[in-house]
């Protein structure tokens, strides 16, 4: 019995194996065009999981290292929640609203729960991998985005408040943002370019974190006291992971394995150092001492600013978006923020606004058609250098729609949640420590 | 007996410990502490917000010796521990009522 079924398999397969062998080959070629692709397809998972250790450890131990040490665990539980609470709305109705139908405003419910993706599924966005593993990967960027607002308001505010704003904001800000720029939606019709998330992700957190910082309010003591960082070694192993997981970030935003993956980490990674390089040297020489706190904060601030620029632009490009980030994000964390008084416990602002908004605007400037060229568009997405002018100001278009609907929202969304309970800790509460205070634990 | 404390910088522990034992010291007691004298503090710059840290790291170390003794601890202890920069520390010597080792019930200098 056994032998007859082998035998009927291999019958079955040869036969197979003759009939794709005969096919006509423009048919094949044909089908090959939304066909799921080994090679991206594996890419893929790989980027997935790279962008997910992003947030748990890479952000979670980033953030926790900067704080002080009775708030350390309530840091990291931020980053945690978010990835749980984040990947079940994604997987809702987070995904649809965001990626399905190409509606100007707002995807579609067709999803709902991830109904439809088959085995065979693939969204029109990604055409080679499938389309489960197309929500899965968004769905970390989703939880990085989120997770990356939480570092505004670390040290003063409440566990739960965070919760219903970790997904109030999700869904009001985030998922609209996404569909607008990534989903089909308005500013991607308008030819807003953003390869892994300037605008999405860097920008939209940034506003966010600020504004939060501002409504959530000023820490107990801030100016008075000290707040140096509990282990910043916490904080450089956090950096390394998310460096690394970048290369996912935006090597997988290419959404295959292909040159354009291998353009976006080589810029990603000249960016990053250069970032570093240059925030080291500026607080060497105004500072007097090159600090690793600065070192790290140059790389995250190289790496926020390729973000949207790096599979549009050469690897030179991304040494000068470096340069230029290392320097506005260090004029941004200890003049800006100074100067305004806001507390933006981690510098969400500081480093990843500041930082999406210049990488977005850059992009305008240096984006090369070359890497960006497809059998529609052949000439690609050009930039003011490439002789394109009118594509700064589509950025910047992008850059200020972003910006109100991120601040608004968020602020909206605060006031709301505020009104039905408490947003930060009492301070009796804040001075003891939030690891204690809000989850029974600490640090010894 | 007396009880010499000496506050000392946290690099200089194993040196003084080193030149005590040299000098026929059994045992002494180490602790980790923070506080200063002369040195103040430092100041430390994080994203450009300055904080002063008053109370450096240091280490105080404590010695009971016969009171005939004393004098040598200390001198020991001031060339073990001095560096010439400002921050290496005070000697304290104060008086012991009583000693007692607990193994055995012996007291004062047999304590020791």
């Amino acid at each position: 019995m056994k032998t007859a079924i082998t035998a009927a398999r291999i019958a079955s397969a040869v036969a197979a194996a003759t009939s794709m062998a005969f096919a006509a080959s423009p048919a094949l070629a044909e089908g090959t065009a939304s066909k799921i692709d080994a090679a991206d397809t594996a890419w893929m998972i790989s980027a997935s999981a790279l962008v997910l250790m992003m947030t748990i450890p890479g952000l979670a131990l980033f953030y926790c290292g900067m704080v002080r040490k009775k708030n350390v665990l309530a840091t990291m539980a931020q980053s945690f929640a978010c990835t749980m609470l984040c990947s079940l709305l994604w997987f809702a109705f987070g995904y649809s609203l965001s990626f399905v139908g190409d509606g100007p405003w707002l995807g579609t419910l067709e999803r709902l729960f991830l109904r439809g993706t088959s085995m065979e599924a693939t969204s029109t966005l990604a055409p080679t991998i499938p389309e489960l593993l197309f929500m899965f990967y968004q769905m970390t960027f989703a939880i990085i985005t989120v997770a990356l607002v939480g570092g505004a308001v670390a040290d003063r505010m409440r566990f739960s408040a965070f919760l219903w704003f970790a997904a109030g904001w999700l869904i009001l800000v985030y998922v609209p943002i996404a569909h607008w720029v990534w989903g089909g939606g308005f500013l991607a019709k308008a030819g807003v370019l953003d390869f892994a998330g300037g605008t999405v992700v860097h920008l939209n957190a940034g506003v966010a974190g600020l504004v939060a910082a501002y409504v959530v309010g000023k820490r107990h003591g801030y100016g008075n006291e000290n707040f140096a960082p509990y282990d910043l070694s916490l904080a450089v192993i956090g950096t390394g992971l998310l460096w690394v997981g970048w290369l996912g970030f935006n090597g997988g935003s290419a959404l295959g394995a292909g040159a354009r993956a291998a353009f976006a980490i080589t810029a990603t990674h000249l960016a990053a150092s250069t970032g570093a390089l240059t925030w080291m040297f500026l607080e060497w020489w105004t500072r007097g001492k090159p600090s690793v706190l600065g070192m790290i904060s140059g790389a995250v601030a190289g790496l926020g600013t390729i973000t949207p620029a790096s599979g549009f632009v050469l690897p030179w490009h991304g040494v000068v978006i470096g340069l230029i980030a290392g320097a506005v994000c260090f004029w941004a964390c200890t003049w800006l923020k100074l100067k305004f008084g806001y507390d933006d416990s981690l510098d969400v602002l500081g480093v990843h606004g500041v930082g999406g908004a210049t990488g977005t605007l850059l992009t305008g400037v240096f984006a090369v058609g070359v890497l960006s060229a497809s059998p529609e568009t052949p000439a690609g997405s050009t930039g003011l250098l490439e002789g394109n002018p009118r594509q700064l100001l589509i950025q910047l278009y992008g850059v200020v729609v972003v910006l109100i609907w991120s601040g608004v929202l968020t602020y909206v969304l605060l006031k709301v949640i505020g009104f039905l309970v408490p947003l930060r800790v009492s301070e009796q509460h804040e001075i003891e420590g939030l690891d204690l205070t809000q989850h029974g634990e600490a640090l010894q | 007996m007396k009880l010499v404390i000496a506050i000392i910088k946290p690099f200089k522990l194993e040196e003084v410990r080193d030149a005590l034992v040299a000098i026929g010291v059994h045992g002494m007691t180490a602790s980790e502490v923070k506080g200063y004298g002369r040195q103040k503090g430092h100041t430390e710059i994080y994203r450009g917000a300055e904080y002063v840290v008053n109370f450096l790291p240091k280490i105080r170390v404590e010695v009971a010796v016969p009171s005939d003794r004393v004098e040598k601890v200390v001198d020991t202890i001031i060339e073990s521990a001095k560096t010439g920069q400002i921050g290496d520390g005070k000697i304290f010597v104060t008086a012991i009522d009583q000693a007692v080792r607990i193994r055995t019930g012996e007291t004062d200098v047999d304590a020791l």
